[in-house]
């Protein structure tokens, strides 16, 4: 494997290795460590950085939502058009376009509920090109990113074995 | 109850007393681990389920289910050129534990002499006991990569001996052995006609440089067994499966003590080893690769802590030198003050002294957090 695409599983794993530690882990030093990780925020690879967060453990779970969206295109209008028009609200967290029974799936992140339902109905839904929306609303989270949310399993191995 | 004077012979072993030392302690980091921290290959396990589902739980052939020998034959060639008839020259055993132990029992009669490279994986000596034979260790030591040489075989009376055992990658130094490395051995294993055991259950684990069997050099198949199983690359310890690789009449001689003693291997787990042969080779590169970037990572710690250590490159062991003397004070210190539980070398035999058998078999985290204490534990 190169060493970028090493870069990029590491940081994936996890993004707060430390340029030190991450040099260790390739075998490498740190000054190369830096150098492509600037190279790849530069060039837009490495988009940002987020912790994978267990909501349902602290006091201010926020309410999520899928949202399957319906689209029908004209010569004038198309999928980047409408996800221009969405991209930009804050409330989607992740906006694709998928194939199968619906076009666009999204996450949608608020306070509430009525918040949720507000931001569709008011937001999405009135965009012309929309003719449906369907709304998930998300009510138990196994595992996100690669990150099971179980209390996870102990170690049971031996401390010492041969 | 009269115990055998042959298992009275044997001490109790120096893993065990650290282990107990380590569960009087809360918070305790261990990098005396000798087993993967990965869990199964899920596609493994579900093998495993389904052939409990459809109610496979009788015995198999003593050998091992067709299909899985065939498997292991298979790969075993495309791997490492190891040629084998799945018919009679595979045997399925439970864990290569009983490979080695059916082995001993097999080729060794009472009074023969066996040589042991060593520090060597804690079982050989207590099973060449057990199997009535004469354990010769033959020390390894860092000047050579903790490599055998011929001249430590000439020198520690490998010469008339009935057996050699080694293992590479080496449980505890990470040594490796390249093909030429291995020429003198077998010239040696020829001239003094020795059978060769051959360990071999680190071969996928192999960081640097490709691994060779030396089954393969000319004059070895007849006279060496291969000894592999699934516990370390595939992360399947507790399924218990494993096999040895050798000429149609070791095989027959070894079965003939397998199947008095084990019947056969465990279905449920011979099942699950199918399917990881079949399907899992991506998580096996996944999980080399992960142990790979933490070797790296200790071998650079240890390397900026000014604690001398050769660079391992396979199993997931490193084996630096002990910074005090006498390693089993050291280890005892260090548990007691940072709760990291190293190994010492000595409870791996000759040439193990001084030095400390040090896992990597454990998540980047704690293994930061474990070596930041070894490096607080010398300041
Ligand atoms: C060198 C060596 N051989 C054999 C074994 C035992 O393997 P298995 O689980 O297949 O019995 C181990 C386990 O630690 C080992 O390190």
């Amino acid at each position: 494997m190169d060493i970028r695409a090493e870069l990029l599983s590491l940081l994936r794993e996890n993004a707060r290795y430390t340029t030190v530690d991450l040099a260790r882990m390739l075998g490498t030093d740190e000054s190369e460590v830096t150098e492509q990780i600037e190279a790849l925020e530069a060039e837009g690879v490495l988009k940002g950085y987020q912790a994978v967060v267990d909501w349902r453990r602290t006091d201010e779970e926020p309410v999520r939502a899928l949202v399957e969206c319906n689209v029908t295109l004209d010569r004038e209008t198309g999928y980047d058009d409408i996800a221009a028009r969405l991209v930009g609200f804050p409330e989607i967290q992740s906006l694709r376009l998928v194939s199968g029974e619906y076009d666009f799936s999204l996450t949608v992140e608020a306070d509430s509920m009525g918040e949720v339902s507000r931001f569709v109905s008011e937001k999405v839904a009135p965009v012309p090109e929309i003719t449906q929306t369907v709304t998930h609303y998300l009510m138990e989270s196994y595992k996100e990113r690669g990150f099971e949310f179980g209390d996870g399993h102990d170690d049971d191995r031996l401390s010492v074995s041969p | 109850m009269k115990i055998s004077e042959r298992v009275e012979r044997v001490p109790p072993s120096g893993i065990r007393r650290f282990f107990e030392l380590t569960e009087e302690l809360d918070d305790v980091i261990s990098l005396g681990v000798g087993e993967p921290d990965f869990t199964a290959p899920w596609s493994a396990r579900e093998a495993a389920i389904d052939s409990l589902e459809r109610g496979r739980t009788s015995y198999t052939a003593n050998r091992g289910m067709a299909a899985l020998r065939e498997a292991i034959a298979e790969r075993s060639r495309e791997r490492y050129d190891l040629d084998y008839d799945p018919d009679e020259e595979v045997l399925v055993t439970a864990g290569a534990s009983e490979a080695i132990d059916v082995a001993f029992r097999a080729f060794v009669d009472p009074g023969d002499r066996v040589a042991i490279a060593q520090p060597s994986y804690v079982s050989y000596v207590p099973g060449v006991t057990f199997a009535g034979g004469e354990p010769v260790p033959i020390p390894t030591g860092e000047a050579d990569d903790f490599e055998l040489t011929a001249e430590a075989l000439r020198e520690h009376g490998a010469a008339d001996a009935e057996a050699l055992v080694f293992c590479y990658p080496n449980n505890p130094t990470g040594a490796t052995m390249s093909k030429q490395d291995l020429e003198p051995i077998a010239a040696f294993a020829r001239e003094h006609d020795l059978t060769v055991l051959a360990d071999e259950i680190y071969a996928d684990l192999t960081y640097e440089g490709d691994h060779t069997s030396i089954a393969t050099l000319p004059g070895m198949r007849e006279r060496t067994v291969v000894f592999n199983g699934f516990s370390k690359a595939y992360a399947m310890t507790g399924l218990r499966l494993g096999y040895a690789l050798a000429p149609p009449e070791a095989i027959t001689a070894m079965n003939r003590v397998h199947q008095y003693s084990m019947l056969s291997a465990p279905t449920t787990a011979q099942h699950a080893a199918i399917d990881a042969l079949d399907n899992c080779d991506d998580a096996v590169v996944e999980m080399r690769s992960q142990y790979d970037r933490r070797r790296r990572f200790v071998l650079s710690r240890f390397d900026e802590m000014g604690i001398d250590c050769f660079t391992a490159k396979g199993a997931f062991y490193v084996f630096p030198e002990s910074p005090w003397e006498d390693a089993e004070a050291f280890a005892e210190a260090l548990l007691d003050a940072e709760g990291v539980a190293v190994v010492p070398g000595d409870v791996f035999g000759a040439g193990g002294e001084g030095h400390l058998r040090v896992s990597y078999a454990t998540g980047m985290n704690e293994l930061r957090e474990a070596m930041d204490r070894i490096e607080r534990f010398l300041d």
